[in-house]
């Protein structure tokens, strides 16, 4: 199997998030984006350790890839918990909306 | 070619429509699904690449979890329906950057890793993992564990609705529901529900 595939498909997928993040207007669809942006990164984890080191006993690219699901975990759960107190103060939980800090 | 990398290729392209689909729905429940589509198929890309472990802790936390976490978000936060709201002036500077990432970012993996190829596929055993997070990972792996839970303390206090440092609820967050139990009824109910000895010896012959 060719190493060349997965590789491939990570980065389409980064780029889908990458222009997700900046065309994208609503939070909660920006937060999707990221989503996309660190399963890509898994992917090219997993092809990295399983097709170029599949012998190396600490298996450090499935340990990555797990310690980013949790961690993406973490962050949409509390990026959406700012996500909602961003609605309750403005409602609007459009991101050109929250320019407070540009005068 | 074998038939390893036509499984992929068919895996690789219903990831990635379902990627597009996310990033270009107007919808805003379609997109949602559209992301647990893509979490699937990036757990079908890891079965084919053998890791068993992670496509199943794939499944089970983000197309599981987090999907259903973003439909929450969605429907609580009520947004507009509609391309023009969802999306903002700038979708021409996305896809520039986007596409001119794409293009540079494969003209390097092709140069670097165009004629690498493995005959055989093989992924770690759920021992060897297992074996792994416990011995040379207990580290990061206890402190994954101390971020979930500062996360879930963290978002329970962002999201909850409170006045102050008294813990009152807020006045929009109270629910009336009508016809509350004034203290008499409660107490003539309670006098109806003492019965004697006997009746409920009755009650309970029957």
């Amino acid at each position: 199997m060719s190493l060349v595939g997965p590789l491939i498909l990570a980065t389409f997928l980064f780029c889908v998030g990458i222009y997700g993040v900046i065309a994208r207007r609503n939070a909660v669809l920006v937060l999707i984006s990221v989503e996309l942006m660190l399963n890509a990164v898994n992917i090219n984890l997993v092809a990295f350790q399983n097709l170029l080191f599949p012998d190396e006993l600490a298996v450090s690219g499935l340990m990555f890839a797990l310690f980013i699901i949790g961690v993406a975990a973490a962050e949409v759960g509390v990026g959406l918990a700012i996500v909602f107190n961003m609605f309750r103060n403005r409602a609007s939980v459009n991101v050109d909306d929250v320019d407070l800090m540009r005068w | 070619m074998t038939g390893l990398d036509v499984v992929f290729v068919l895996v690789a392209l219903f990831t990635a429509g379902a990627a597009v689909l996310t990033v270009t729905s107007k919808n805003l429940v379609h997109a949602a699904l559209s992301l647990a589509a893509t979490l699937a198929g990036t757990a079908g890309v890891f079965l084919v690449l053998h890791a068993d472990f992670l496509a199943l802790v794939q499944l089970v936390v983000n197309v599981g979890a987090v999907a259903v976490l973003f439909l929450f978000g969605l429907m609580l936060t009520r947004a507009p329906i509609g391309r023009e709201a969802l999306d903002s002036q700038n979708r021409g500077l996305g896809l520039a950057v986007a596409g001119g990432l794409f293009v540079l970012l494969s003209g390097l993996i092709i140069a670097a890793f165009g004629t690498t190829s493995v005959e055989q596929v093989t992924g770690a055993s759920i021992e060897v993992i297992g074996i792994a997070i416990f011995a040379d990972w207990v580290l990061p792996f206890e402190l994954l564990s101390m971020l979930l839970l500062g996360a879930l303390i963290g978002a329970i206090m962002l999201a909850r609705r409170e006045t102050g440092e008294s813990g009152e609820e807020a006045m929009a967050t109270r629910i009336d529901v009508g016809d509350t139990p004034t203290a008499e009824g409660g107490v003539r109910a309670e006098l109806e529900n003492t019965t004697p000895a006997g009746q409920l010896g009755a009650g309970g012959d029957r």
